[in-house]
């Protein structure tokens, strides 16, 4: 369903910050993508948010290459990105202008429940806190029925409480429409909770290190416990691939 | 927030602090205009009661009661509405033509690299020449009337708004841009729905800054020959040696020029109600 076929992307600065990266998803598919700082895991989103331009290879959706921003692909970024002068609402509905208003203001008022904030969809983004906030900018992407979301750490910048309430509610989102997921994380617990699959990444070039599926059934639409055995064998094989990765990205940290 | 709440001692939160200085009825607006008036009155009144005392002469520096004697005669007479709505059209002239031209080039500047590496440089220029520059040019091509009025006016306020308006789409967050272009809006679209309000909040302090400056050089302006007007009356006050109009003048300057400011930010405080600054959090 989504294909990427060869990705590459160097940077103008000379940094190779994708080599070659291949990965089909299927329809529906969590697959998340774990690696260590810089091995270019916000490069390959923004090349399928369309944001970016690969310098080679493919990417296709639905057999359709995808060169610019297009409207099945939807993205969540770190941090909210609301717009001030939004009201809630008016944020959740922002990419869905040319709808109808009815279907409008259904669906912005069914997200808002999925999230927890019905009720607040007249409040400005000041009002909220950051895991609301985050809770309006996954709803804003949502709305829009992409077919493929995706999220780079999304959840990164909160509180292991509110990390895990809003994967809850990422789930309850998810469930609505059932898209493909990619979804970047540093949190292996994460991935493991959420994902169908993980993909681990290597840096210098970004590449792919390895693919694991993630075979316990997720009681759909919840996150996976955590802390299983299953769980706790796969975040040490993880582990043991991302390990030399961080031997090898020390070097260049400590030069900084 | 912890920071601001230091920082920020608004007169409001001040007053809303100690509730007995002032009657609670009033309101925290009219408290905050109450304590914004206590400096300018009990200056005047200090100043009267030392005229009166024969503590100083007033001779050159009129006391309170002489100004507003003055300004009584000049509006029985029908000269202060005569001369404050000279001043007022040139400067009402001068800055939508002002308005118009900065807005107009920095919306030019700001929406393409090339228009801004031609314009941007001779705009910096010109800017550098200090306005009052302009006036024997301006009064040898437009004549000595109006139009060489409303001209050097407008070139006052274009600059101001020019700079900061360039300078509020040059800074808009890349982010939020980024938001717009995921959801395929066309430029025209960003434009409308993401820098415009993106812009506003800094638009209005360009405006601001450039009335500020409209004011500054209606007075040249009318310095340059005029028969009527405000500046017409400080010039004629000090010909004629008369302090008491000359302060008159000056003071109606105050006021229409804090009105106009005060005008300016209530018409557009409905457009920024979102705002997440300090100054709203203090006033809660
Ligand atoms: N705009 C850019 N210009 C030049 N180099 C860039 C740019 N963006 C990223 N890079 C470089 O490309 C590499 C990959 O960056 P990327 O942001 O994709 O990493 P990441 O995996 O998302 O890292 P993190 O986990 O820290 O977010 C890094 O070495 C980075 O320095
Ligand atoms: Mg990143």
């Amino acid at each position: 369903m989504l294909r990427l076929d060869g990705l590459s992307r160097t940077y103008p600065t000379g940094t190779q910050a994708l080599a070659h990266l291949t990965l089909d998803v299927g329809a529906g598919e969590i697959v998340a993508i774990v690696g260590g700082s810089g091995c270019g895991k916000s490069t390959l989103l923004r090349l399928v948010a369309g944001l970016d331009r690969p310098s080679g290879g493919r990417i296709e959706l639905d057999g359709e290459a995808i060169t610019a921003p297009h409207p099945g692909v939807g993205i969540v970024f770190q941090e909210p990105r609301l717009l001030a002068w939004l009201t809630v609402a008016q944020n959740i509905g922002f990419g869905i202008a040319h709808l109808p208003r009815a279907e409008r203001e259904a669906r912005i008022a069914t997200a808002l429940e999925r999230i927890g904030l019905a009720g607040h969809g007249g409040r400005w983004p000041r009002e909220l806190s950051g895991g609301q906030a985050q809770r309006v900018a996954l709803a804003r992407a949502l709305v829009a029925r992409p077919r493929v979301l995706l999220l780079d750490e999304p959840f990164s910048a909160l509180d292991a409480f509110t990390r895990a309430d809003l994967q809850e509610h990422l789930m309850a989102l998810w469930e609505d429409s059932r898209p493909t997921l990619l979804l970047v994380t540093h949190d292996i617990d994460e991935a493991l909770a959420l994902a169908d699959r993980i993909v681990v990444m290597r840096p210098h070039p970004g590449r792919i290190g390895t693919m694991l599926s993630v075979p316990t059934a997720r009681p759909r639409p919840q996150p996976r416990p955590t802390g299983t055995p299953e769980a706790e064998a796969l975040k040490r094989q993880i582990l043991n691939v991302l390990r030399p990765a961080r031997q090898q990205m020390a070097l260049p940290a400590a030069a900084e | 927030m912890s920071a601001a709440d230091g920082l920020i001692e608004t007169p409001g939160l001040r007053a809303a602090q100690r509730p007995g200085v002032f009657p609670r009825a009033l309101g925290a607006g009219g408290r905050r205009a109450l304590l914004g008036l206590a400096l300018p009155v009990g200056a005047a009144l200090g100043w009267e009661l030392a005229v009166r005392l024969g503590l100083a002469q007033g001779r050159l520096l009129p006391a309170p009661s002489t100004l507003l004697a003055t300004l009584a005669e000049l509006a029985r007479s029908g000269d202060l509405a005569l001369h404050v709505r000279a001043t007022l059209a040139r400067v009402a002239a001068g800055f939508a033509l002002g308005v118009a031209a900065g807005t107009l080039l920095s919306v030019l500047a700001g929406a393409s690299g090339l228009a801004r590496t031609v314009l941007d440089p001779t705009l910096q220029g010109l800017r550098a020449i200090p306005s009052i520059a302009w006036v024997p040019l301006f009064i040898l091509w437009l004549g000595i009337f109006e139009t060489s009025k409303v001209a050097l006016i407008a070139v006052g306020v274009a600059f101001p708004v020019y700079l900061g308006t360039l300078g509020a789409i040059l800074s808009v967050d890349r982010r939020i841009i980024e938001v717009g272009r995921s959801f395929r809006l066309t430029r025209l679209q960003l434009a409308r729905r993401i820098l415009l309000p993106a812009v506003l909040p800094q638009y209005v302090v360009a405006l601001r800054a450039g009335l500020g400056l409209g004011w500054m050089f209606v007075v040249a302006a009318e310095f340059m020959g005029a028969s009527e007007g405000l500046g017409y009356l400080l010039l004629d006050g000090q010909q004629l040696g008369k302090p008491a109009q000359i302060m008159a003048a000056i003071v109606v300057f105050a006021v229409l020029g804090k009105l106009t400011d005060a005008l300016l930010v209530a018409a557009s405080a409905p457009f920024l109600r979102w705002e997440d600054t300090a100054q709203r959090a203090a006033e809660g």
